[in-house]
């Protein structure tokens, strides 16, 4: 592919991603007209605090954070993929994914039998304790992976075995469930079904700020992942230090992993589903232009998933988790339709 | 211009070691390595030519003894240092789809460029070259997936030229490669040793393109170790036979390739030489049937213009030998 459609393709990604965010602004339960939602966004009007409060408090952090959310997964899920050599690895596999739910689960549902009170009837303090918890599960799990990212040679073998721990903490998750109140449990769930409105007022700045940090961080490893698509052997031929390059690739993906998940809860398929069709639309391998492209497609499909879940139309908004699925399985067959050519 | 020495091994073991055990699998190598020679690794399978080669690439640690590169120990190369000095091309198939040649070949540069990975104008030129060397340049836009096994390979070598390293190591460089590609690599090689001093050092099982081209030969097997010289010197000590002597297969001393043993148990009077005489000598062989000068009962005549079994003429060899067989059958 020419650098030159490189760069329409890339910038027809970015005028998505605004139109998207446009949309994302303007639609909604409630109508607002185009002119009123400018005036707020700029802060001329201030007459009817309804339609501000909806567009400042609700609109417009859950298209920030759907973006940002976007983005994290799909440059976690093309770290992944590149250290897995796999086209199915994504931020689930590993079981970090799970390892924030059982942060989660041990703190909401273990809350009431041990404190006394529930979390989930503590407001705010209890939603930084849910972040705090995923974020503490997932980093912890993720210390396990790199742990045993240092014993073993094999990238198969590492792959399942982060299945396996992602088995054995829905398993304590289950155990957890059994003995909780039923009101932590629906706590838990809801947290569970993964959303972009979850975040709110302070905590969204707080989530971008630190997307924005992390984000940038992945792109100082593109010639390291160049080099490990050529195969470990080659790689440390061509002076790569194997081990330290696979620690620094699953540390990166796993923080933003974390991150996202203890904000927006488990998001599926975004992660796995972004590598693939950027892949398939720029036709390289070169990680310079991918991992933009993985960035600003994830970016551009978490605000159309999050658009779609908020249609007019369906009343209260659909779990994110049912659109992104929707959106994401049927490319994660058609990858493997044609993985038999290109894979 | 004289040959260079690039590697000394001095007293080498080879293997594998875990905590609760050591397995060594070749004891006490001393040998050097030169530019502008290209030394073939030759042995059966499980004798430890990959292992030799692991280790002499700093793949493996050598359980015992020192590998001076360049007359500085291979330990003390950072990897980094070692990517300048020694290039690699393995026999495991590379899996990476949507990379072109041109990208591949530069990622050879990846030990001289900077954090980016960026390619100065001194790096593409130095891709264009080796590209050219290895004669590719029809296939610089192709995707690697698109490319034939022999294409690949070449793709390789480009790359390890690429890295600009005095030496080049190769595991099986001609395996799952057709004859004549195998022939055109083995050529390749030798032509990169003369032409830009490389050091080559590759295993292989193909044997007869091995004595034909290789300037040393290393000859790998568990119970005597390693033995090494020019693929001549070693057919003069009888080395060749030692180590390849199978039932059926005899060493030729005097074209230094391997023979298959026939059976002979009847024989034939043969006239005539030139290629044709020599066809059918060859051919009879294969039937079982040995060309002697002082046979009475059976006579061939064979000469340029035509092929006579006890006067009667054949049109070719595969109707004479029918002729022949039928003619010990009736015995």
């Amino acid at each position: 592919m020419s650098r030159g459609s490189t760069i329409i393709l890339m910038v027809m990604l970015g005028i998505s991603i605004v139109g998207f965010f446009i949309l994302n602004l303007l639609l909604g339960s409630v109508s607002i007209p185009v002119d009123n939602i400018i005036d707020i966004l700029l802060g001329r009007d201030n007459d009817n605090l309804i339609w501000r409060n909806i567009i400042l408090k609700s609109r417009l952090p859950q298209s920030l954070t759907a973006m940002m959310a976007g983005a994290g997964l799909a440059v976690s899920g093309l770290l992944m993929q590149t250290v897995f050599r796999n086209p199915l690895a994504g931020p689930s596999v590993l079981g970090i994914s799970s390892g924030a739910s059982l942060g989660v689960a041990c703190v909401v549902l273990l809350s009431g039998s041990i404190g006394g009170v529930a979390l989930s009837k503590l407001g705010v303090i209890g939603e930084v304790t849910i972040t705090l918890s995923a974020i503490i599960g997932s980093l912890l799990i993720m210390a396990l992976i790199a742990f045993v990212a240092q014993k073993v040679r094999g990238n198969v073998t590492l792959l399942i075995m982060g299945v396996m721990i992602g088995y054995i903490a829905n398993a304590i998750i289950g155990v957890l469930k059994f003995f909780s109140a039923e009101e932590d449990i629906r706590a838990y769930v809801i947290w569970g079904l993964g959303s972009f409105s979850r975040v709110s007022g302070g905590q969204t700045s707080v989530f971008i700020l630190l997307m924005l940090v992390l984000l940038p961080l992945s792109f100082f490893l593109i010639k390291s992942l160049n080099l490990l698509l050529l195969g470990d052997s080659y790689a440390q031929n061509l002076g790569l230090n194997i081990k330290r390059a696979r620690l620094l690739v699953i540390g990166c993906s796993g923080v933003l992993v974390a991150v996202v998940t203890a904000y927006c809860g488990p998001i599926v398929f975004l992660g796995l589903a972004v590598p693939h069709i950027c892949r398939g639309l720029f036709h390289t391998s070169n990680h310079a232009v991918i991992l933009l492209a993985s960035l600003l497609g994830g970016a551009s499909l978490a605000l159309l998933c999050n658009l779609i879940a908020r249609m007019p139309g369906f009343e209260g908004a659909l779990p994110v988790n049912s659109v992104t699925a929707l959106v994401g399985a049927p490319v994660v067959m058609w990858v493997l339709f044609k993985r038999r050519k290109t894979m | 211009m004289k040959r260079r020495e690039t590697i000394r091994v001095i007293d080498l073991s080879t293997g594998y070691y875990n905590k609760k055990n050591t397995s060594v699998i070749t004891r006490h190598i001393n040998a050097s390595l030169y530019s502008r020679e290209l030394t073939c690794l030759l042995g059966p399978n499980g004798a430890g030519k990959s292992t030799l080669l692991k280790t002499l690439t700093a793949f493996l640690p050598p359980l015992k003894g020192e590998i001076l590169i360049q007359n500085k120990e291979l330990k003390s190369y950072s990897e980094a240092d070692l990517a300048k000095v020694i290039g690699v091309v393995l026999t495991e198939r590379l899996h990476i789809n949507n990379m072109s040649v041109d990208e591949l070949v530069g990622m050879g540069r990846s030990p001289y460029t900077g954090f980016w990975g960026h390619m100065s104008a001194y790096d593409k030129q130095v891709v264009d070259e080796s590209i050219a060397l290895v004669g590719i340049e029809g296939l610089r836009g192709r995707m690697m997936q698109r490319l034939s096994d022999g294409e690949r390979q070449k793709v390789m070598i480009a790359k390890a030229l690429a890295q600009e390293t005095p030496v080049i190591f190769l595991d099986e460089p001609t395996a799952f490669l057709d004859y004549p590609s195998k022939v055109e690599i083995m050529q390749l090689l030798q032509r990169l040793s003369r032409e830009k001093e490389k050091t080559v050092f590759l295993s292989t099982h193909d044997l007869e393109l091995a004595l034909q081209i290789a300037d040393k030969v290393w000859l790998l097997d568990k119970p005597n170790g390693v033995t090494i010289g020019s693929p001549e010197d070693l057919a003069l000590r009888g080395e060749m036979t030692k180590y390849f002597h199978r039932e059926g297969v005899t060493f030729d001393i005097e074209s230094g390739l391997f023979k298959i043993d026939h059976k002979l148990t009847n024989s034939v009077t043969l006239e005539g030489n030139g290629p044709v005489a020599n066809m059918i000598r060859k051919a009879l062989a294969r039937h079982g049937v040995s060309a002697v000068d002082n046979e009475e009962k059976n006579k061939i005549f064979a000469d340029k213009s035509e092929i006579r079994l006890n006067g009667v003429i054949y049109p070719d060899i595969d109707s004479l030998l029918d002729a022949v067989d039928s003619v010990f059958d009736r015995k």
